[in-house]
């Protein structure tokens, strides 16, 4: 788990109304409360980034399990956070088939133009790095992940365009996002 | 070079992931009739004698796998696997992004082979957007009646849930996935009971790989003999292979199991891209033991020949490597993979991982001695089959083979370093 810096003032953001009622819905639909655990924390982390205390306290009210259970879920699944992330997590894939095609030099490179060594967040809050196991890009290496798209066949320049655009806060269309038009 | 299209006819298509044009094609007319039929014991038997074996890695028949099932089970669940997370592996994230109704049939087929009423499908967190695509199949195929109560007026109701994984590689082993849907850490169980007999809130539960579930449809549109056509005898049908490394056409390849392996390479591959040679490949996921050049160019792709060169055929995740490659670097990414994703259960993984990813550091470090050569197989040993789950055994696996196949690359290093003294190897930003 990278440590990131606060980037929000509000640290124990409650979750709202409406995703109290989502975390309802899937109680109902799922087969026990506990197992829609997963769902629910999905269902706080894409509102407000990270699973603060507040959505604890939802969580185990909402779904009759432990503090520790939850807890423990939280910790064990590398994508659930519990605390504020930063605006651009950066998410380039180490593992063998992108190392074969060049990872380490995109991460070589991210590190320089960030200032920032793997695993850290600007001063600014607004950009994240992090090393990540095979994202099931192998054949499409190097990749990075940004929120739930993903950028293949990277370059140092492709890197360089995409943090420009980031910087201007506009997210350029992901490849996968062209597949799914293709 | 024949093509074969039993699971990727739709494949680079626009508009493949639409019911229309699934429908279009034939799509559903699997359903209809097994329905229509009525008998989930022939449709058992019907995978069952087309030989279809799992897709996911350990290559268990899944017509078999379905009998397991107590015969009279009031409540039984059905997981269709899309946790994909072998790394080399992206051949299921095809499937369902190009083609999610077939994966959808299959399971609603299966389900009702094995008269499960609900079903999930698991997909691993890292596919956000591959979640929405099958996510709106799923709600295409309920307003089109394949899916809810009463399915085409066959009296089979079936629900069917897209449930998101949050990062676990752990979770692709079955009991870990069932584990991790009931709210819990994805750590796997210990078997027996198998899963067939108690998974799911202790009920029957069948988990199946996508791409076994995506094969069911053709093979009751085509019968048992068709797929048997295809293939060898022991190992038949087709296998998607998704190949990654520096070849000319690396992707995802629909093959007929048995396929000699150097064809595969230079006419489906088209060989290294320029300036690269062929050192190495791994056949079937980073787990599998490795085979250098020389010995894979003998070897043809199903289960038994690949057993029989030393390997396994795996997940079909193929990752070929280049002579430009330092052996000992990879083998450091990998143990750092299986060191990260242990779960930490069982002493021999959560230790041994730890073991071999800080050996391996140390060698690359350059503080290597011939002793810590022995002290990796040593762990190794400490390892291998002692443990719940076969975590430990895909760490071995690589650990063994890298150390077996390219010894003198690791003691070269340790020469060199001996005389250079420790010095970083990559470029920053060192794994930890």
């Amino acid at each position: 788990m990278p440590m990131n810096k606060p980037v929000s003032a509000d640290q124990n953001p409650q979750p709202s109304a409406a995703v109290a009622a989502q975390i309802d819905a899937l109680v109902a639909r799922y087969p026990n409360p506990a197992s829609a655990l997963m769902p629910s924390i999905w269902a706080i982390m894409d509102e407000l980034g990270f699973v603060s205390p507040a959505g604890v306290d939802l969580l185990t009210q909402k779904l009759e399990v432990t503090r520790a259970r939850v807890q423990e879920v939280l910790t064990f699944y590398t994508m659930f956070r519990s605390e504020p992330q930063a605006q651009y997590v950066l998410q380039v894939c180490h593992n063998i088939s992108c190392h074969i095609m060049g990872a380490r030099t995109l991460i070589a490179h991210l590190e320089k133009r960030l200032g920032i060594r793997l695993g850290e967040t600007t001063p600014d809050g607004k950009f994240a790095l992090e090393g990540v196991e095979c994202l099931g890009a192998c054949g499409m290496g190097p990749c990075l992940q940004l929120g739930k798209h993903l950028y293949e066949h990277l370059t140092c320049d492709r890197v360089d365009e995409l943090l420009e655009s980031l910087r201007r806060g506009e997210v350029p269309r992901a490849d996968t996002e062209r597949e799914l038009e293709a | 070079m024949k093509e074969y299209n039993i699971l990727t006819s739709r494949f680079g298509r626009s508009d493949g992931h639409k019911l229309a044009v699934y429908e279009q094609e034939g799509g559903y007319q699997a359903l209809r009739r097994v329905l229509g039929q009525g008998d989930p014991a022939a449709v058992r038997e019907t995978v069952k004698e087309a030989g279809l074996r799992g897709r996911g890695g350990a290559g268990f028949p899944t017509g078999v796998k379905w009998g397991f099932v107590p015969q009279g089970a009031e409540e039984v669940y059905f997981f269709v696997n899309a946790d994909e997370s072998e790394p080399g592996t992206f051949k299921d994230r095809l499937l369902l992004d190009y083609d999610p109704h077939q994966t959808l049939e299959g399971t609603i087929i299966s389900c009702f082979a094995v008269q499960a009423k609900l079903a999930f499908i698991y997909i691993r967190g890292e596919f956000g957007w591959l979640i929405d695509r099958v996510q709106a199949a799923v709600d295409e195929a309920y307003a089109a009646g394949y899916l809810g109560k009463n399915i085409l007026g066959s009296g089979f109701d079936l629900e069917v849930i897209v449930h998101k994984g949050a990062g676990a590689y752990i979770c692709g082993e079955e009991t870990g996935l069932i584990n991790s849907v009931e709210g819990r850490k994805g750590q796997p169980s210990i078997k027996p009971p198998f899963p067939a007999v108690a998974g799911f809130l202790g009920k029957p539960t069948i988990v199946n790989n996508v791409e076994s579930v995506a094969s069911v449809p053709w093979i009751i549109n085509n019968g048992p003999q068709a797929y048997r056509a295809v293939g060898t005898e022991k190992s038949p049908g087709t296998k998607l292979f998704s190949v990654s490394g520096p070849v000319k056409k690396p992707g995802v390849y629909e093959i007929p199991l048995g396929l000699p392996f150097r064809e595969f390479f230079n006419d489906w591959l088209g060989g290294m891209v320029e300036g690269e040679q062929l050192k190495a490949v791994i056949v079937g996921g980073s787990s599998v033991p490795v085979l250098p050049a020389a010995e894979v160019m003998n070897v043809n792709l199903d289960y038994e020949s690949l057993q029989q060169a030393g390997t396994m055929l795996g997940s079909g995740g193929m990752i070929v490597i280049p002579e430009s490659c330092d052996m000992v670097e990879l083998i450091q990414v990998l143990m750092h993979f299986y060191y990260d994703e242990s779960c930490g259960q069982c002493t021999p993984c959560r230790e041994g991982t730890g073991w071999l990813h800080r050996i391996v550091k140390k060698l690359r470090r350059g503080e290597g001695t011939a002793e810590d050569l022995d002290l990796l197989a040593y762990v190794c040993n400490g390892m291998a089959g002692l443990t719940i789950c076969p975590l430990a055994d895909a760490a071995v696996m690589p650990m063994r083979s890298f150390l077996g196949k390219f010894r003198p690359e690791f003691e070269a290093l340790i020469r060199e370093t001996a005389v250079a003294g420790p010095q970083t190897r990559w470029p920053r930003g060192e794994q930890e």
